[in-house]
């Protein structure tokens, strides 16, 4: 009989992972997994969009200038005659790309802080502290525009225009942002550190680097995958914003903050040029953010769900 | 109070500090002289070029520099503007009440809507109109400011044609026609940065009223037979409205940038559109004073958090 349980037991648990666990907990937000399938089907659009919509970013048809939706430019077309789907198919490139750099900068930078300060006692933590809550004073987007105003030139004549651009607004961007990620994880640590199970480690000799990697990282991995969720979307929204500002990207990198930009001036004549990109935004935006509340459901062990 | 006032203003400074020498660390860092401008301007003469070159005092080591700029800066010494032919002070003054007037305008709508709307949707939580705020709210931090400007335009100035897209500082007209022109003229950019606001207070405001609602008090206040409004007015939202503070303070820098976006498509003349006319005319002192002012109001309307939290609980002035 107690075998029987046993076996029971061990066939009910052989599909039982803490991922699997997080999915089941994450498919009962509807629209977080609507947001999913719709980032999915965003992402693969502008990856393998190139391969099937073939006409290229640069094609000038004087013939074509500034029209609407039709079955050969299905987004239309801007001043000069260019398909804009073609262009806002590159621009998603980049601004995905951008997001998910800047997401990692911004990720590794407020882990590496915000451990360092959750295992240091002395002063170290305060210093550390008090550097984050300078951080989160910065007017960001001023500060943003100041440091782009100044290292554009050096970066471009290094890694070339795009490439240093790319470099550029990534490091800038991500590293303008770890402060809510440092502040979670310098959390985390403080009760973390004094648990059972990494005193246990602590006693069995463990050095500090294999206590936080091995015992402690893993249990404060759930806010962290949340911020650096919402750190994506906040990514592309600032990448969009140099752009729109006409600081971010060179000009004929139609990124879709550039395409609005460049919009901006024809909203009486051809409102599609700027509807479409800015839709696209608001649609990778809204989608990262509700996967942010989807997972925050999923990874919040305290909920009942 | 006085005391816990003093205190505050106190831990500005260290802030103000920390600030001026990030952004001067960033201007010493960039590659390239950032005064070479001054060189190939013709609009500047040789011996202004030096004076300012001196007045920067770009020989020196660097934290004799920091140091200069830190004392040209405190004696309301911003430098000259190289395009617009004026000392940086007075073109900031001259700005900076444009700016300050969208934004107040902007927070106080804010306020106006999400304050009501969030302690209604926490007084029901779960039901259809906390549901169709929470959703409206979602999507309302999630439209970048640049886009709702856009699109307000389109629908209400070209479409409708009731609003002006060009903010003018001169408008025509006397008396109550220029008061009401003025706000006409106000109404899309307020409206673009407070509706912003007003999306991601709402969800402040909403789960700090969800977090004291269910406290003992509470129950004990509605228990004495306390009416509703007055148990959630006088007991409830006296203690929400803390975390609802400091949540706001923490808003401030991405209010400011904001502010930069739509007082760019709007064209109003505030420093915002200041510090992206300067950046494309590369005016340097500007950029770092406009910047520099940036991070003074973010640090002063911290400080006023902090004020406004030792008023709500008095516990926190009092340690």
């Amino acid at each position: 009989m107690a075998g029987l349980t046993l076996a029971s037991r061990s066939v009910e648990r052989r599909g039982y992972s803490p991922w699997r666990e997080t999915w089941r907990r994450y498919r009962r937000h509807k629209l977080a997994v609507i947001s999913a399938v719709l980032l999915l089907v965003l992402a693969a659009a502008v990856i393998f969009g190139p391969f099937v919509w073939r006409i290229p970013i640069n094609e000038i048809d004087f013939t074509a200038r500034l029209e609407g939706p039709s079955l050969a430019h299905p987004f239309g077309t801007d001043d000069l005659g260019q398909d804009i789907l073609a262009r806002m198919i590159y621009g998603g490139r980049i601004s995905l790309a951008v997001g998910l750099a800047a997401m990692a900068v911004s990720v590794i930078v407020g882990t590496l802080i915000g451990a360092l300060a959750g295992m240091s006692r002395g002063a170290l933590g305060h210093a550390l502290m008090w550097l984050t809550d300078l951080f989160l004073s910065l007017p960001q987007l001023p500060l943003l525009l100041l440091l782009i105003y100044l290292f554009r030139d050096g970066l471009k004549a290094a890694f070339g225009p795009e490439g240093g651009i790319f470099i550029l607004i990534v490091l800038v961007i991500g590293g303008l942002r770890w402060m809510p990620v440092a502040r979670l994880v310098r959390a985390q640590f403080l009760s973390l550190r004094e648990k059972e199970f990494v005193e246990a480690a602590r006693a069995l000799g463990a050095s500090p680097v294999r206590q936080v990697v091995r015992h402690i990282l893993p249990n404060a991995v759930g806010p962290v995958i949340i911020a650096g969720t919402i750190d994506v979307a906040a990514a592309i929204i600032a990448e969009s914003t140099l752009s729109f500002l006409g600081l971010g990207f060179p000009p004929d990198t139609p990124t879709w903050g550039r395409l609005l930009y460049d919009a901006k001036d024809y909203l009486d004549i051809a409102a599609h040029w700027a509807i479409f990109p800015g839709g696209a935004i608001f649609i990778a935006v809204v989608a990262i953010n509700f996967i942010g509340d989807g997972l925050r459901d999923a990874l919040d062990a305290r909920r009942v769900i | 109070m006085g005391q816990y006032v003093l205190r505050r203003l106190l831990i500005a400074v260290p802030s103000l500090l920390g600030i001026s020498l990030v952004l001067y660390t960033v201007l010493a860092l960039a590659p390239g002289d950032p005064f070479g401008e001054l060189s190939t301007n013709p609009n500047v003469p040789p011996e202004v070029a030096a004076a300012l070159r001196a007045s920067f005092g770009l020989d020196d080591p660097i934290y004799l520099r920091y140091l200069h700029w830190l004392v040209a800066m405190a004696h309301g010494d911003w430098g000259f503007s190289f395009v617009s032919r004026m000392n940086v002070d007075s073109l900031i003054l001259q700005r900076l009440p444009t700016t300050l007037y969208v934004i107040g305008s902007a927070q106080l709508l804010a306020l106006s809507v999400a304050i009501p709307v969030g302690v209604y949707a926490a007084t029901k939580p779960y039901s259809i109109f906390d549901q169709i705020a929470n959703t409206l709210a979602f999507i309302g931090f999630s439209l970048p400011t640049f886009f709702t400007g856009l699109l307000f335009i389109l629908v209400f100035s070209v479409k409708l044609d009731w609003l002006p897209f060009v903010y003018t500082t001169d408008v025509k007209g006397t008396g109550i026609h220029w008061a009401l022109e003025q706000l006409r003229q106000a109404i899309m950019p307020v409206m673009v940065l407070g509706l912003f606001q007003a999306a991601s207070m709402t969800r402040f405001v909403r789960s700090a009223m969800l977090d004291v609602i269910r406290l003992d008090y509470v129950t004990t206040a509605r228990a004495k037979g306390l009416g509703q409004t007055r148990v959630i007015v006088k007991h409830v939202m006296r203690n929400a409205m803390i975390p609802v503070v400091t949540l706001i303070a923490l808003q401030m820098p991405a209010v400011f940038g904001g502010a930069i976006v739509t007082e760019q498509i709007f064209r109003i003349p505030g420093i915002g559109s200041l510090l992206i006319s300067s950046i494309l005319s590369n005016d340097t002192p500007v950029v770092m004073a406009v910047t520099f002012v940036f991070a003074c109001l973010v640090v002063f309307f911290n400080l006023i958090a902090d004020v406004l939290y030792g008023w709500l609980d008095p516990r926190i002035s009092l340690r």
